[in-house]
């Protein structure tokens, strides 16, 4: 741990785990599903997360990062009420997902547009999150460092296709990790890399014939309106 | 993290002011410039001070067990009638209502963690006031006391969790011994038994909040943590060392964390959770959560 895991976050509480860190997955959501607020949410909270959620805020902190609040915004009190004001319909559900870590939850988000999308993502202490599952695929990131989420078909060229935009944009990956529903079917590439994307290479990789998504999750970047 | 231990940092305080010791590994560790590393610590010294001015006393948390404790202590001390004197009531009423805040989903410093951010805030705040210093000294504490909390989570724990209370407030108060400890003058060698002696205090500490939740006995234990601190600064200030080295103290609190039982770490089912009381509140709170 770092100085500033021992010393921060500057977080509302009352629990690092179970109110940043929920914050946090709420955020995260919100970016993979990447047209702002969503219309719909239904958010299924399983151990400890069901157990002492309501308690820890744990709900209001899930609403909060759906809407694109930080840790530290003291309006994550009453988020359910700020979801109203914006249009946004949520439902909770208490569910044991089984073999995830005690602090997790399910969030399955239906965007403006239409768009669905779903992750499960661990709350694991001190703020700090993982997301396990994206779109029904076995996944494991952070969002700590600057994260390209890509999820395409699982047929050839895709790798080389974002390593080479990657490589001519001059950006070193620190990490690459592949996963796929079975041969043919879904996959999703998460690469962790050493500084941002420009928005170009972004755009490019969005019109690849095979790539359905593309995600550009930037640890510095905080601004993030409706 | 190259100061693996209290007796490297000690080490290298022989040679190099304590402070740009921790400030240098910070760097190292992180990638980051001298500049970014006191900018980001300057902001949380700011936030620390703003989550203070923002208490509010009419606040009570989801249970309705915490709140307004804060604002009695204050009137109590204000009467000038305390026990301990007026300045550990300020530190008591500091610790108090920043547990508090923490507590109502106001916005707090996790230091080092949220259920114990009430310790540092109340042994730096009211010292600086008496003592009439400013930030920037203040700043440095914070670098002091973030290198003790970072050891003792390498070699032990900071997460009631794994190690019990003792892990979280006798970490913040070991934090908080050492930050004043330097504020006072004393060098790495008085920081750091300092520390441990704080850590030997509050060690077998456990970890039983009622419901799970982080109000009873979190908040008032917050108190506790920060006059404990005090109590072990003033004493490495008289010259007095903690007969244990240190490093063997952090050990040793991490091995009494791992003979706990599980019940007594953050459960909510033993010590003061598992009370006829601990278990009616719970029972209350699940639910609600069913609703």
């Amino acid at each position: 741990m770092n100085l500033f895991d021992i010393l921060g976050p500057v977080m509302v509480g009352p629990s690092s785990s179970h109110t940043a860190g929920a914050v946090r997955i709420g955020r995260i959501a919100r970016r993979l599903l990447g047209e702002g607020t969503p219309r719909r949410a239904v958010i299924t909270l399983s151990g400890s997360f069901a157990a002492t959620g309501r308690g820890h805020g744990t709900d209001r902190a899930l609403v909060a990062g759906l809407l694109g609040m930080q840790p530290d915004d003291e309006r994550i009190a009453r988020s359910f009420f700020v979801a109203a004001d914006k249009g946004m319909d949520f439902r909770f559900e208490n569910a044991n997902l089984r073999g995830e870590h005690p602090n997790t939850a399910r969030l399955s988000l239906t965007g403006r547009s239409g768009r669905q999308m779903s992750l499960v993502a661990s709350s694991l202490g001190g703020g700090r999150i993982t997301v396990v599952e994206l779109d029904g695929l076995r996944v494991r990131f952070s969002g700590d460092l600057p994260t390209l989420i890509v999820q395409n078909r699982d047929q050839p060229g895709h790798v080389s296709d974002v390593a080479s935009m990657l490589a001519s944009n001059g950006v070193n990956i620190a990490t690459l990790q592949l996963y796929r529903d079975h041969p043919g079917g879904n996959a999703v590439m998460v690469i962790e890399i050493d500084k941002a994307v420009p928005q170009a290479g972004i755009d490019w990789l969005k019109r690849v014939e095979g790539i359905n998504g593309v995600t550009f999750l930037n640890v510095e970047e905080d601004a993030d309106g409706d | 993290m190259a100061i693996e231990s209290l007796q490297a940092l000690m080490d290298a305080a022989r040679e190099r002011d304590l402070v740009e010791v921790i400030i240098s590994d910070d760097c190292v560790e992180r990638g980051a410039s001298r500049e970014d590393s006191l900018a980001r610590m300057r902001a949380l010294y700011a936030a620390i001070r703003r989550s203070s001015a923002g208490y509010d006393p009419s606040l009570r948390s989801q249970s309705g067990m915490v709140g307004g404790d804060g604002a009695k202590m204050r009137a109590y001390v204000a009467r000038g009638r305390t026990i301990c004197g007026d300045y550990a009531g300020q530190v008591i009423a500091q610790a108090l209502e920043m547990g508090e805040s923490n507590a109502c989903m106001k916005c707090i410093v996790a230091a080092p963690t949220a259920g114990s951010c009430g310790v540092l805030p109340a042994v730096l705040l009211p010292y600086q006031r008496r003592e009439g210093l400013d930030d920037e000294t203040m700043v440095r504490a914070m670098y002091v006391a973030g290198a003790v909390g970072q050891v003792i989570a390498e070699k032990a724990s900071i997460a009631g969790a794994a190690g019990g209370c003792q892990a979280e407030i006798g970490t913040a108060s070991a934090m908080g011994a050492a930050a004043l400890c330097y504020l006072a003058g004393g060098d790495a060698q008085a920081v750091c038994h300092a520390a441990a002696m704080a850590l030997k205090s509050l060690m077998g500490l456990v970890c039983d909040p009622i419901a799970g939740l982080v109000e009873v006995p979190c908040v008032k234990r917050n108190a506790a943590g920060a006059m404990i601190a005090m109590t072990s600064a003033d004493m490495a200030m008289a010259g007095i060392r903690s007969a244990v080295p240190p490093d063997e103290v952090i050990l040793a609190m991490r091995e009494v964390g791992d003979k706990m039982d599980e019940s007594l770490r953050e459960t909510g089912l033993g010590g003061v959770a598992g009370t006829p009381f601990g278990q009616k509140v719970s029972k209350k709170m699940l639910r609600t959560s069913e609703q």
